[in-house]
């Protein structure tokens, strides 16, 4: 049964690992500012549930203030920079697995430089 | 296998739930096209995997004063992960961070046509209508 456990507790760590250091690569390679938000969102959360799996494998419940406030805060960063995204942040080129040109006018018109 | 047995099992099932679906939110971010899928596999563990990891913190615990602590802890990701979600599928939508041949049906686009029309109609300055808060419609 112990082994057992720790064969499980074993593997959800190296799953948190696993998923924090994907999204860091996503936050190293863009190509936008959204993906980069986006992927530290997922980084926080991942961090948010690894707090928690830390209490369930350790056997206390000591840090649940902090999985409070990180839940409570983690919002304002991703509003905070999806509000002021510009359009100048569209990547030039996507992936070098996608050939085809992004298209180039999205569906509202806004001139160079708004939006800041 | 006592009842102290099985509680732990089934807490180490929620734990081992709520890291793949951090896994699968790492991988997603990785492999999906462009911003958008990436939005759509980045919300998954916000909701599912806390639900899971809360459960399996209950589990471990055992005890009632822990579920309640933790219940804020739901909520406030329950109520904020739509709004931040919401917030960077609107700004990726309006910047054109997203690849249109993806998409199979496009809603928002007559929308946007529409309001824009007006808003031209209207002699608004362009300004107003950038990313910033929703213009009229």
């Amino acid at each position: 049964m112990d082994i057992a456990l720790g064969i499980v507790y074993f593997a959800a760590g190296l799953m948190f690992t696993a998923a924090a250091l994907l999204a860091v690569s996503r936050i190293v390679r863009g190509p936008s500012i959204l993906d980069r938000v986006i992927a530290s969102d997922v980084l926080l959360t991942t961090l948010l549930l690894a707090i928690g799996a830390e209490m369930v494998i350790n056997g206390h419940t000591r840090t649940i203030p902090l999985m409070v406030v990180l839940a409570a805060t983690a919002v304002f960063g991703t509003i905070a920079v999806a509000r002021y995204v510009s359009k100048q942040d569209k990547p030039a080129t996507d992936e070098p697995a996608t050939d085809k040109p992004i298209p180039d006018e999205p569906a509202l018109d806004i001139e160079e430089g708004s939006g800041k | 296998m006592t009842f102290d047995d099985a509680l732990d099992l089934a807490a180490a099932i929620c734990l081992l739930l709520g890291a793949f679906l951090s896994l699968a939110a790492g991988i997603g971010l990785l492999r999906f096209p462009d911003a958008l899928s990436r939005l759509h596999a980045a919300t998954k563990p916000q909701v599912l995997g806390l639900l899971f990891i809360v459960a399996a913190i209950a589990l471990g615990s055992r005890s009632m004063a822990a579920l309640l602590a933790l219940l804020p802890v739901l909520l406030f990701q329950v109520l904020t992960a739509p709004i931040s979600a919401h917030m960077v599928g609107r700004a990726g939508y309006r910047t054109g961070n997203f690849r249109r041949e993806l998409l199979i049906v496009d809603e928002l686009e007559n929308a946007v046509d529409k309001a824009s029309r007006e808003a031209d109609a209207a002699g608004e300055p362009v300004e107003d209508r950038g990313v910033g808060p929703a213009p009229t419609s």
